[in-house]
């Protein structure tokens, strides 16, 4: 950072403990008048913490917050928003059935005049000053997400807020809406706001700050500047060590086929062919990457394989056994099918539940965890025990609550129970959704080492690049059937999006 | 940390407790206002209700009831199932105790005695097991169907003990005497205090050991935590949720039938006091802790067994007990925003970031 540029906002050496839990360990950050701060870190870092404190929610036990030059003490989000600290949280706080500009003016002070029409008029030169272009009257309810990001904004500019703060704002965008966005903000940035970015995600951060800073487990672990780093310093910076953009897989070779699919049919919830008519096989220790635009049948397909979903047609053979019409209670007792739902929170795990409790969730009728009828509390927090060290789960205890876990930890969770008791088939929807660069890759490497063993896997991904790194061999589902099945090291990129989008083109070579 | 970890570890038996006095405070309001001493009035009625041998008689033969039907709808919250059918419940079981009673003759009390109670049960668990299939397979909300199936219970044995099972010449509807050997025995003698308060206990400690020892348990608790994820895991969340409403109307039915084999002796028309109501509140207050539900059970039966004395000796009137019971459950609920609050400020955020 050049010296002699005025920091707006600064932090020094701020501090939050949660129990024995050090979330914000002594944070320094300067943030420029004017500019884009990037902050970067995975998830648990703290910079969720830190940008709570940042907006009056918690008080740090140690530290001082400077807005320009001038100590301040945050001690409510009323006082942040006297401060002109704006926020913009991941999901809006918006009332869907009230206008945009009752929405903006809601929680202002309150005048004995409700004057709509003037600040309607305030509201449009303000929107129309930024490049926010809006309709003051219409339902906030019935825009679409990258249009409602934009009242959240307006609210915090109407409420004077100088400096911004952008939780992972754009998780909720698609990629154009994700661009439109980032002019926005880099107007903003022109007009003198300051803007405190937080995301973990690396090229949105390195194409769009000024300066980035990195969390790593609650400290600061460096600050750059954007258009001196690259995706490798940073990711190493964010992670602590060297990250893998690239898997090494050795070579696989059985001819023991696990799985085999035989015209295989699943209606989803509508009653409507999700799946039809698809055929393959799955040899042990192989990976089958099956791509697709979501909702093309990846559910469907899953819960069918893994019994949550009757199959109307076709066959399903597990080990040369005819398994088609097994239900879920018999397929989870007698064979070893492991299952990583494609929503963890929902599906995966119950979240009141503790970290034991969740592991025994298909086990707690069978031995080790129930004798004689009896649940055996010894194995069960034993078993939690083992899990938390194997599976590398950040957590003080087995009898922690799932629901305190971060969303990587949550996910290790799943694995560690899915991957218990060595599966001979694995299927994976989406594993790696919603997850940090060193969490995604550590799903990753734990389905490679169940391959290497010998497992069978179903990996289903909307994420293309994710599809080419893991699979051996690539299935397209398009409309619920397979249009291609492709070795993986010869398919493209380019191939593989024109099947996924249905063009017959990319079917002409294999 | 540890202070917190202390205070979340008292909570489930705090906020009942500041909920039971926040309500005793403004009841001494409201007996203040009747123009009686709140201390004066409350010292009769605990006295009378804990202190006094038959008042403490009284006190347990109202809490048998209460406790019962009180587990069923613990049991039903457990698995995520609103149980608002204690009060017909309870008629149904009083119904099937009292037809053994009648019709079956020469058993000796051993055998007669547990068959009129299990017959009660079963009525009991019938009327539960209607909601919990029409909830599992058919997608019924059960609140609507436990509230509903409380007046058609209530009906029934207002027709049944106004007709074909009315005492030959009775002047109100009620039934005729159930055998001798189909009654429950007296545990407090000169009292009336029979032995349904025990079943009670029995009955909270076979859940106490079911919930933290058995799978089943764990299975209840899966589906009432999340249904999707139990379902995924391969428990049939249908089976789950009839089994626990069928057990629910079970233990409300056996409630029914100690107030028929144990206290009456005969069927009535509207013989339970609103028990199925009471315990509603009940369950709620103890919030998901058995010991809460003895306790709080045991401090309803007080205030119902003290409320007459009171009304006798102090001149409040008996409503105001009822109040106070309204009152507890009000403070339940400003307990519970309270602690979200809390909970959002204190914890919540260990690892997310």
């Amino acid at each position: 950072m050049r010296d002699g540029e005025t920091a707006y906002l600064r932090l020094e050496g701020i501090t939050k403990r949660f129990g024995n839990f050090v979330a914000n360990d002594s944070i320094n950050l300067k943030v420029n008048a004017g500019s884009i701060h990037g902050l970067l870190g995975e998830n648990g870092a703290g910079k969720t913490t830190l940008m709570n404190i940042l907006c009056g929610l918690y008080q740090p036990e140690a530290g001082q917050i400077y807005l320009h030059d001038r100590a301040v003490q945050i001690t409510s989000p009323k006082v942040a928003i006297a401060q002109g600290i704006g926020m913009i949280h991941q999901h809006f706080m918006l009332v869907p059935q009230l206008t945009v500009i009752e929405n903006i003016i809601l929680g202002s002070p309150l005048t004995l005049r409700l004057n709509l029409k003037q600040k309607s008029r305030e509201i449009l030169v303000m929107s129309e000053r930024y490049g926010l272009s809006i309709d003051p009257l219409a339902k906030v309810g019935d825009l679409p997400v990258g249009t409602q990001q934009r009242v959240e904004i307006l609210k915090a500019l109407y409420r004077q807020a100088k400096v911004l703060i952008l939780d992972e704002p754009t998780a909720v965008l698609t990629p154009p809406e994700v661009q439109g966005f980032f002019k926005v903000l880099r107007q903003l940035a022109a007009a003198n706001h300051t803007i405190l970015f937080i995301s973990h995600k690396l090229d949105e951060i390195l194409s769009l700050c000024d300066h980035i800073t990195v969390l790593r487990r609650g400290r600061v672990v460096g600050t750059t500047i954007a258009h001196n780093s690259t995706r490798q310093d940073l990711a190493r910076l964010m992670v602590g060590r060297d990250v893998l953009f690239h898997l090494e897989k050795a070579a696989q070779s059985s001819d023991h086929i696990v799985l085999e699919v035989q015209n295989l049919q699943v209606r989803d919830d509508r009653h409507l062919n999700a799946v039809q008519n698809v055929s393959f096989t799955l040899k042990a220790g192989e990976i089958l990457g099956v791509a697709g635009v979501d909702g093309n049948g990846q559910r469907e397909l899953a819960d069918a394989i893994a019994g949550l979903r009757p199959a109307t047609a076709g066959e399903l053979i597990l080990n040369g056994q005819l398994i088609t019409r097994w239900t879920m209670q018999q397929r989870i007792k007698r064979l070893k099918i492991g299952y990583i739902p494609e929503d963890r929170q929902k599906m995966g795990l119950i979240l009141r539940f503790s970290i034991a409790r969740n592991l025994i969730l298909k086990g707690f009728q069978q031995l080790p965890f129930c004798r004689n009828g009896w649940l055996q509390r010894g194995a069960i927090a034993h078993h939690a025990t083992q899990a938390i060290q194997s599976f590398d789960i950040r957590a003080t205890s087995g009898k922690l609550r799932v629901s305190q876990l971060s969303g990587g930890n949550q996910q290790k969770v799943v694995l560690a129970r899915e991957l218990s008791g060595d599966p001979s088939l694995i299927v994976a929807m989406q594993p790696t959704r919603g997850l940090d660069v060193g969490a995604t890759e550590y799903v990753q490497q734990a389905l490679l080492t169940e391959r290497q063993r010998g497992a069978a896997i179903l990996y289903i991904s909307t994420e293309l690049e994710e599809i080419m790194m893991m699979s051996d061999r690539i299935a397209v589902l398009y409309e619920g059937r397979f249009v291609a099945i492709l070795d993986a090291a010869t398919a493209t990129v380019e191939q593989l999006g024109l099947l996924m989008a249905g063009s017959p083109a990319g079917r002409l070579s294999p | 940390m540890k202070a917190n970890q202390i205070l979340r570890s008292i909570t489930p038996v705090l906020s009942p407790l500041f909920a039971i006095s926040s309500a005793l405070l403004v009841g001494a309001g409201l007996i203040a206002l009747a123009g009686v001493n709140p201390i004066a009035a409350y010292s009769v009625l605990f006295r009378e209700a804990l202190a006094n041998y038959y008042g403490f008689g009284t006190t347990l033969t109202k809490t048998a009831p209460l406790l019962l039907t009180s587990l069923g709808v613990f049991v039903a919250l457990k698995a995520g199932q609103f149980n608002i059918g204690g009060e017909g419940q309870i008629y149904m079981g009083g119904l099937g105790s009292v037809l053994v009673g009648l019709y079956v003759h020469g058993l000796p009390a051993l055998i007669h005695v547990p068959l009129a109670l299990l017959s009660g049960f079963l009525f009991g668990a019938i009327w539960g097991l209607i909601p919990g299939y029409l909830k599992a397979i058919r997608g019924i909300n059960e609140v609507i169907t436990t509230l509903l199936l409380n007046y058609i219970a209530l009906n029934l044995i207002n027709y049944l003990v106004s007709n074909p099972l009315i005492e030959p010449g009775a002047p109100s509807p009620y039934s005729p005497t159930i055998a001798t050997s189909a009654q429950l025995p007296i545990i407090l003698p000169q009292t009336q205090t029979h032995a349904g308060i025990l079943i009670g206990f029995a009955a909270t400690i076979v859940l106490w050991i079911v919930f933290q020892r058995l799978p089943l348990g764990y299975q209840i608790e899966a589906v009432g935590q999340n249904p999707i994820a139990a379902r995924y895991a391969g428990i049939s969340v249908e089976r789950t949720i009839m089994l626990v409403m069928a057990t629910a109307g079970g233990l409300a039915g056996l409630a029914g039938a100690g107030e028929v084999t144990g206290l009456k002796y005969r069927l009535f028309d509207q013989f339970s006091p609103g028990y199925g109501f009471d315990a509603i509140a009940i369950a709620f207050l103890s919030r998901g802790n058995l010991v809460g539900v003895v306790m709080t059970s045991l401090f309803f039966g007080a205030l119902r067994s003290g409320a007459n004395v009171m009304q006798r000796s102090a001149g409040v009137p008996v409503t105001v007990v009822y109040a106070i019971q309204g009152l507890a459950v009000l403070f339940i609920a400003i307990g519970l925003a309270l602690e979200k609050r809390f909970a959002i400020r204190q914890s919540s955020v260990i690892t997310s970031g």
